[in-house]
């Protein structure tokens, strides 16, 4: 137990000082560029954490590594735009960027991963061939042209801001709809019947479905909120940049980084991954551009290097 | 493996020449617990076991072997480079993954990533064209820069293995995908070393003893030779005790850790050695293209990898090459089965498909069909016998 705590603090020193020093240079030397740095990555860990929690609550249950998450993103972000395109109403598009990757998924999981239970790697290789054909389809059907949305004035101006003086309001809007799904995915989980059913499945399949309850709903529903999250993602997403052909695979690698740090199948570990992810690559943009993905790889070097299921993952039987 | 097989490298203490720090405990509890193992007779002379091995020599093993070897004076360069060199050259990274996934139970996507690192050596170390951005080359002579570019690609092999083998099964695929597409990310973004989006172009395969290898007959036998050597190593490996202990982990971990073998290191050397034969491959795959680019180990080309290891079918080495034909000769003609270049589409299905109906893939459905007729053979003879 001493020596635990020792190797803790050993380590907090360890990587926090040359984290304080390089904070207080960076203020130091130019504020302003370290405040909308630390906003920017700020609101990349929020988008992040909207895909990755789809990823990670499929992933927690059923033990279904997704590969096909990145598609069900671009996926649920065509589809709003198709419909944004069509409306004009931003809100509507969100509504079905998630109504439209829930129905993709709950069709996978009724259609195929329902008959595949237990072989984890099969799925997986199910989910890169869907992944590859979805994509080609998109493609397709989209071609190669970035689409971008245009969400309401209200909340696509700047606001002002302390030291940057004006900051985006969308990217404000961004971090407070990544807060309010958090909060609303853990009361889901916590306070309701089908989240206390979905964390009892996490924790014992064969008791859950010993005790009376229809597993296969609960993971047809499971299935369908995750991919939901990944199509919601994808409109918040592209319109907080855009959509284009090769972002699914982005946000497949940032789903995967995010909870390989923050331990799969967990909520709130997709949350601190995606925070040390996001500050970490807005950061590396900002003052090493060329090796910015350098240092979400070491942090995921450095995190399997001593906490190999993630810092809040545990291991699953 | 046979069960005798299994009993035999168990109680010989397996790995002993390949781990000796971990044999000792392996040796003496197989010894302690089952007397027989004395009475094991002593491995055949080497003479007799190449006898043994030619005896096991069918029709069809050499046939093939024929055919590789007189294909490219058969057909037009085109179908010699294109078909033969690069499906070979895709083939030997294939194979790579096909030992780790299907003999050691480790579905590595970060093969294509080890090539590609071995790729980017040989024009780093070696001659390229000017690279974007200042990078440039430190043009050194091809038999320094290869097996410098080859030794590189390993050591970043051993990496990936050493920090994927600390979770298991499923989170393998997640933690090498992960690895592979943060190079990606890498050699697209850097410009200093990797040059950035273009990368190196102009790399050509030297002339060695007269022999230019950029003349398509003298690449696809280079290729074949590679390929070859890397498919018996593999064969060959497969039987060593290390070999078996590896089958071992791929079935039982816990079981092989109380036996006394070093889980982690085992893991980590199959990754290093599928190295080897993948940095090879990549080190073909950049003379094939004559460029390297980030795109050369970008995730399309990772899935590619895997794809042609499932659908060649993972259970025998051979697979892997299979595999690489087909997909060569579908992402040549995909055109003309399909209106537009829609060929991840025909792929994308055919390997749905293939994880879909037949898990152990070309090889599955061939042994499928071989049953099948042998059975009706069979049946046919019964039926015969039955009526005299």
């Amino acid at each position: 137990m001493k020596r635990t705590r020792v190797k803790l603090w050993f380590w907090s020193i360890a990587i926090g000082v040359p984290l304080a020093i390089f904070a207080a240079w960076a203020i130091a030397d130019n504020p302003k560029q370290f405040v909308s740095t630390f906003l920017n990555g700020l609101t990349l860990a929020a988008l992040y954490f909207l895909v990755a929690s789809g990823f990670t609550l499929v992933f927690g249950l059923m033990r279904n590594v997704n590969l096909a998450h990145g598609s069900l993103y671009l996926f649920g972000a065509y589809m709003g735009w198709v419909v944004g395109d069509a409306t004009d109403n931003w809100f509507l598009a969100v509504a079905v960027g998630f109504a439209s990757a829930a129905v993709v998924g709950f069709l996978l999981q009724v259609s195929i991963f329902r008959f595949m239970q237990g072989q984890e790697l099969r799925q997986t290789l199910v989910t890169i061939g869907i992944s590859i054909v979805l994509a080609d389809l998109m493609l397709w059907w989209f071609g190669g042209e970035i689409y971008s949305f245009d969400p309401p004035r209200a909340i696509y101006k700047s606001m002002p801001m302390l030291v940057v003086q004006k900051y985006p309001t969308y990217r404000i809007v961004v971090l407070g709809i990544a807060i309010a799904i958090g909060l609303a995915l853990w009361f889901f989980l916590n306070r309701s019947r089908i989240g206390m059913m979905i964390r009892a499945g996490v924790d014992d399949r064969g008791m859950l479905a010993a005790s009376g309850v229809n597993v296969q709903r609960v993971f047809a529903i499971t299935f369908a909120i995750g991919a939901g999250m990944a199509g919601f993602a994808g409109v918040i997403g592209g319109s907080a940049l855009s959509i284009s052909p090769g972002e699914d695979t982005r946000y497949l690698l940032a789903s995967l980084v995010v909870v390989i740090v923050g331990g799969m199948g967990s909520i709130t570990g997709a949350a601190i991954g995606a925070l040390l992810i996001g500050l970490a690559e807005q950061f590396g943009l900002a003052y090493a551009p060329t090796y910015g993905v350098v240092f979400t790889f070491l942090i995921m070097v450095l995190v399997l290097a001593f906490r190999p299921t993630g810092i809040l993952g545990r291991r699953v039987a | 493996m046979s069960a005798a097989q299994w009993r035999r490298a168990m109680n010989t203490g397996a790995g002993r020449q390949a781990w000796p720090r971990t044999a000792a405990a392996p040796a003496t509890i197989g010894v302690a617990l089952t007397p027989s193992a004395v009475a094991i007779p002593a491995p055949p002379r080497s003479a007799a076991r190449l006898g043994a091995a030619l005896g096991r020599i069918r029709a069809r093993h050499v046939l093939v072997m024929i055919g590789v070897l007189v294909y490219p004076w058969v057909v037009n360069s085109f179908f010699a480079f294109q078909i033969g060199g690069q499906a070979l050259a895709l083939g030997l990274i294939a194979l790579s993954l096909t030992f780790l996934g299907g003999y050691g139970g480790m579905v590595s996507l970060a093969q294509m990533s080890v090539a590609g690192v071995a790729s980017y050596m040989v024009a780093i170390f070696g001659v390229a064209g000017a690279a974007q951005g200042g990078a440039s080359s430190l043009h050194w002579p091809w038999w320094l820069a290869v097996p410098v570019a080859i030794a590189v690609a390993t050591l970043f092999a051993a990496l990936v293995g050493w920090l994927s083998v600390r979770t298991e099964g499923i989170y393998t695929i997640m933690i090498t995908l992960a690895i592979g597409v943060s190079f990606y990310y890498l050699a697209q973004q850097n410009y200093t070393i990797f040059g950035g989006h273009e990368g190196f172009n102009q790399v050509y395969p030297p002339t060695v003893l007269g022999v230019d290898f950029r003349q398509p007959i003298a690449f696809y036998y280079l290729a074949l030779f590679w390929a070859l050597a890397g498919y018996f190593f593999i064969k060959y490996l497969l039987r060593t005790p290390f070999g078996v202990a590896l089958q071992g982990l791929r079935e039982n971990p816990r079981r092989m850790n109380a036996l006394g073998f070093d889980v982690t290191a085992h893991r980590v050397a199959a990754y290093a050695l599928a190295g080897v034969l993948a940095a090879i491959g990549g080190v073909l795959m950049v003379w094939y293209n004559n460029r390297v680019s980030p795109g050369s180990a970008s995730t399309e080309m990772m899935l590619n990898i895997l794809i042609i290891s499932v659908m060649g079918g993972m259970r025998h080495p051979i697979g892997a090459f299979l595999g690489a034909i087909v997909f060569v000769l579908v992402q040549n003609f995909a055109i003309d089965i399909i209106a537009r270049e829609r060929f991840n589409l025909v792929i994308g299905i055919a390997f749905l498909s293939i994880v879909l109906f037949s898990p152990d893939g070309l090889l599955g459905l061939w042994d499928y069909f071989r049953a099948r007729v042998l059975n009706a053979g069979l049946r046919a003879k019964i039926a015969i016998s039955g009526d005299r």
